[in-house]
This record gives C-alpha cells, sequence and structure tokens, in this order.
C-alpha cells in the first residue's frame, strides 16, 4: 500500500532511510522545521536550515522517487528567545514562495511558558496574515494536556483562522477529542516509548473515526522508528480493518490536508502497488 | 465514513492480548519491587502518579488510557492567558 509520512525530520536521516521508506511504500513525506538537538545561534543559522529543507531536501528525497514537503518556523524549544524568534519570524516569508513549502509549523508549546506563547502567537499571525497552513507541535508528556489547551484556546481566540487548515500534531488519548470537535485536524505520532504506539492509534481510529485524523512517525535525530507508519498498518490489518479505510488515513487524509496549500504539488504514483505492506 | 469498529469477538481480543496483558503487568510489579530493593527515598509525586494510574487500570468504565494520560498530566489553568498575555 502507498502511504505519506505527513511528519518526519529527514534531515536528521540517512539517505539509506529514504531509500528504506520508498521499498516499505512511501511515496511522500511531509518535513516540518524543528529543534536540532541544541539551540542555533543567529537568523543566519536558521537560514540555511530553510534552504537545506527547501531545497536540497527535496532532492535527496526525489533520488528514492520519494516527495518531499516542507514547513517553516522557529519552534518551541528555541522560542525562549524572544528576540532571535522575531528576526525567524520576519525572514520566513523569504522561503514562502519555494516549491514545496506547505505553510508554518511545527509550531507550538514546550514547556508552555509565557515567551512560547508570544512566539506561537506572532506565527499564527504571520501565518493569517499570508493564509497559510498551520502544523502544530504539542508538548510532550505531562506538558501536553495543559499545553494543548493552550494552544485551542490561541486558536480559538483567533477568529481569522480556518480551522480546517490547521493540523493538531502528537495528539493522545486526552488531547485528541477537544482537538477534533474544534474542527482542527489531528496527527497521531507512533514513538518507541513516548506519545502513541500503533496500537494505541488503531484504538482512536476505532473510537472518533478517520476523518481529519493523521498518523506519522515524526522520525528524528532522537529514538523514533522512521517506518512507523507501516507498522500502523499492518496493525489495522490485523484487527480486520478495511484497505479502504486504512487507505485514507495514511494516503487520502494527507493529501486532502496538504492539497488546501497553494503551494501543493503532488504526482500520483503509478497505479500498480508495490510488493510489501 | 462512519466509525469504524473492531469487528473482532471479544472473546477473540483477549485471547490476542493476554499474553501481552500479562507480560506488561509482570513487568509492572518486577518494576515496584526494583524500587522497594532501592535505597533511598522517591519522589513522592511520581510515585502518587503511579498509583492514581494502578488504581484506574481496576476501574470497569470505559476510557481508562485517556484517565490514565489525565493521572500523569499538569491540570489546566482557566486564567492562563491573564497571566501571560495580560488578557
Amino acid at each position: 500500500m502507498y502511504y505519506i509520512d505527513p511528519h518526519i525530520h529527514m534531515v536528521s536521516r540517512v539517505t539509506d532511510d529514504y531509500e528504506t521508506l520508498a521499498r516499505m511504500g512511501c511515496v511522500a513525506v511531509s518535513e516540518p522545521a524543528f529543534w536540532a538537538g541544541f539551540d542555533r545561534g543567529s537568523v543566519d543559522g536558521f537560514r540555511d536550515y530553510f534552504r537545506q529543507l527547501t531545497q536540497f531536501e527535496q532532492k535527496r528525497a526525489s533520488w528514492s522517487k520519494i516527495q518531499h514537503w516542507t514547513w517553516l518556523c522557529i519552534n518551541a524549544k528555541e522560542a525562549e528567545d524572544v528576540k532571535l524568534s522575531r528576526e525567524v519570524i520576519a525572514m520566513i516569508p523569504e522561503f514562502m514562495d519555494q516549491p514545496g513549502v506547505l505553510g508554518i509549523g511545527e509550531i507550538g508549546l514546550n514547556k508552555n511558558t509565557k515567551n512560547e506563547a508570544i512566539v506561537f502567537l506572532e506565527h499564527l499571525d504571520l501565518a493569517a496574515k499570508t493564509d497559510e497552513l498551520i502544523l502544530i507541535h504539542t508538548p510532550h508528556l505531562e506538558d501536553k494536556y495543559k499545553g494543548t489547551r493552550m494552544i485551542l484556546d490561541m486558536l480559538c481566540d483567533d477568529q481569522r483562522l480556518d480551522h480546517h487548515r490547521v493540523l493538531v500534531d502528537h495528539v493522545e488519548e486526552h488531547t485528541i477529542g477537544r482537538v477534533l470537535e474544534n474542527g482542527f485536524w489531528a496527527g497521531m505520532t507512533l514513538y518507541p516509548t513516548s506519545k502513541c504506539t500503533p496500537e494505541r492509534a488503531c484504538d482512536m481510529v476505532e473510537m472518533y473515526g478517520p476523518e481529519r485524523l493523521l498518523v506519522n512517525s515524526a522520525g528524528d535525530w532522537g529514538p523514533s522508528r522512521p517506518v512507523a507508519v507501516p507498522d500502523f498498518i499492518m496493525a489495522m490489518r490485523k484487527r480486520g480493518h478495511s484497505e479502504a479505510l486504512i487507505r485514507k488515513v495514511v494516503y487520502e487524509n494527507p493529501l486532502e490536508f496538504f492539497g488546501q496549500s497553494r503551494n501543493f504539488v503532488f504526482t500520483p504514483p503509478e497505479m500498480s502497488e508495490p510488493a510489501g505492506v | 465514513m462512519t466509525t469504524p469498529q473492531t469487528e473482532t469477538p471479544a472473546a477473540e481480543v483477549l485471547e490476542q492480548e493476554f499474553l501481552l496483558i500479562r507480560a506488561k503487568i509482570l513487568e509492572i510489579a518486577a518494576k515496584l519491587d526494583r524500587l522497594d530493593r532501592a535505597e533511598g527515598s522517591a519522589n513522592d509525586a511520581q510515585l502518587r502518579q503511579v498509583q492514581a494510574g494502578l488504581k484506574i487500570l481496576q476501574e470497569t468504565e470505559p476510557g481508562r488510557a485517556e484517565r490514565v494520560q489525565l493521572a500523569f498530566s499538569l491540570d489546566y489553568e482557566d486564567g492562563w492567558r491573564e497571566k501571560y498575555l495580560g488578557k
């Protein structure tokens, strides 16, 4: 089955991972800007990162016949530095018309601080003024519930935003309901220890239905599994769910959400299904 | 598309999950024993969260996973906008 990984940090992965993804049926990936594991020191550091995301990474993905889209922002972990964050936000429009740029992301909260909230709101303002899609990171572990509710407060306070053009990512059992009830898209991230397992993701599809629901690996430089989406596909099959339902979640839904971006271009793969998952 | 229900009968679900459930309960029991054998005191707040989580597992109402998540979560504060954003 062909699938799309809607959230994966391929700059942190080796070229062999692209090859493996392709062999598993992955035809496209979307890569939000995120934290490199250390705080970048200047706006030029971000400019180079955005050049990598918008230029080189597309080329590297194409070597394995995978299409690559991206999202730009300064992530929540670096948002404590409000001055640098404002410099980066002012620089982002330089790249928004580059091919493959789908919107602003992954913005959000990390430790739910005042500065993170200020920078999040300024990203929202940029997205609203430029009519961009938004991809949102919700916090980890004990901070997730509180942070997700704060994020939803800020999103719902801004009357300019169309909720169907916002994806709230890393939802789990205690946050998915509010996200979907408010009309947003929701992403489930499959991680080895934190976030969500393939089996729990299946549970949430069964409880909430497949509408506005995405599944991703969020593969990055930390413990993560870039082929986690095929794990989800297998878990759904083992429960007896239909190929049509699985395809909706892992292929059609990402296309529907991303398709709202003015920069979205997608060449469907050949109709013949590859061997594998 | 409507909400998809698993068509697998309960007996079959339990058959599939039984060994995994057993293994995970055993793993938790061993971890708690390990904690007992360790010297010194542990973080009380974390221990209370663990106890709250274990209690939820014995409840009969559905939604246990969501309630376990909440037991390990910080509370939402209604007045956060005023505190952070002055509104």
